[in-house]
């Protein structure tokens, strides 16, 4: 269960931040590139920074999953951040989603699941619950 | 240059899974509480490859915050994840991590889904 609490709060501070970032983004006028600058100016931006700070939770989130679960089961069942992306991307950014995109996200959706139900931790210490 | 950046980022992101999963096993079970973050951020001061690891994130991470002003969400996220082919070979061979049918089969779901939404 564990594995299954921390999965969760990785993938809504993932979801949340990438939003964020992607909102702020596109309300920096400067395109970011090779200079660091253009990086900083960028992270003014106050959705920008929130959205910095709930993806480096994210990432200390799931180096706790890595802690948890195996690699080839923590990529797969994360991967429903994809659909979260997808779902965000429609309802609040009002970005186009083809009929190919939904048929990719309930794939990603149907494979996470699947790999969702195999053991987690098959090299080492950890939840090994099935 | 937007397949450039992805390719920066697949790179990026393989190592720094990697060497996070490995590291990750060798330190033991986390938590996600207050204390454990700070535990996890005193874990990747004194582990050399956790270090590499997070700075391999955070390139990761620039370019895939460039992507995105250029790109769509809904296009940045799925192609920075062509990884996931590499990384799942890679789990099997280096981590030496069991690969049942049952995963296998699910990851492949995912990676068509994947590849379905990037296109």
């Amino acid at each position: 269960m564990k594995t299954v609490g921390v999965l969760l709060l990785f993938l809504g501070l993932k979801a949340g931040g990438n939003s964020f970032m992607a909102w702020g983004m596109k309300h920096v006028p400067e395109r970011v590139s090779m200079n660091p600058v253009l990086y900083i100016h960028a992270m003014a931006n106050p959705f920008v920074a929130l959205g910095i700070f709930a993806l480096a939770l994210s990432l200390l989130t799931r180096m706790a999953l890595f802690s948890l679960a195996d690699l080839s089961f923590v990529l797969p069942v994360t991967a429903i951040g994809y659909v979260f992306a997808v779902l965000i991307g429609k309802l609040f950014l009002a970005e186009s989603v083809s009929g190919q995109r939904w048929m990719g996200t309930l794939l990603i959706f149907l494979g996470a699941v699947l790999v969702g139900t195999t053991r987690r931790n098959t090299t080492g210490s950890g939840d090994t619950a099935e | 240059m937007r397949w450039l950046l992805v390719a920066v980022i697949v790179f990026a992101t393989v190592m720094a899974d990697l060497l996070q999963s490995f590291e990750m096993k060798r330190a033991g079970e986390q938590s996600v509480s207050a204390k454990g973050f700070a535990r996890l951020l005193q874990t990747i001061a004194e582990r050399k490859l956790l270090f590499l690891g997070v700075m391999c994130n955070a390139v990761s991470f620039f370019g895939f915050m460039a992507l995105v002003q250029r790109e769509p969400l809904s296009f940045a996220v799925p192609a920075s994840s062509a990884s996931f082919v590499l990384e799942t070979l890679l789990a099997k061979f280096v981590l030496h991590e069991e690969i049942s049918v049952r995963r296998a089969a699910g990851t492949a779901i995912v990676l068509v889904g994947v590849v379905l939404v990037g296109g």
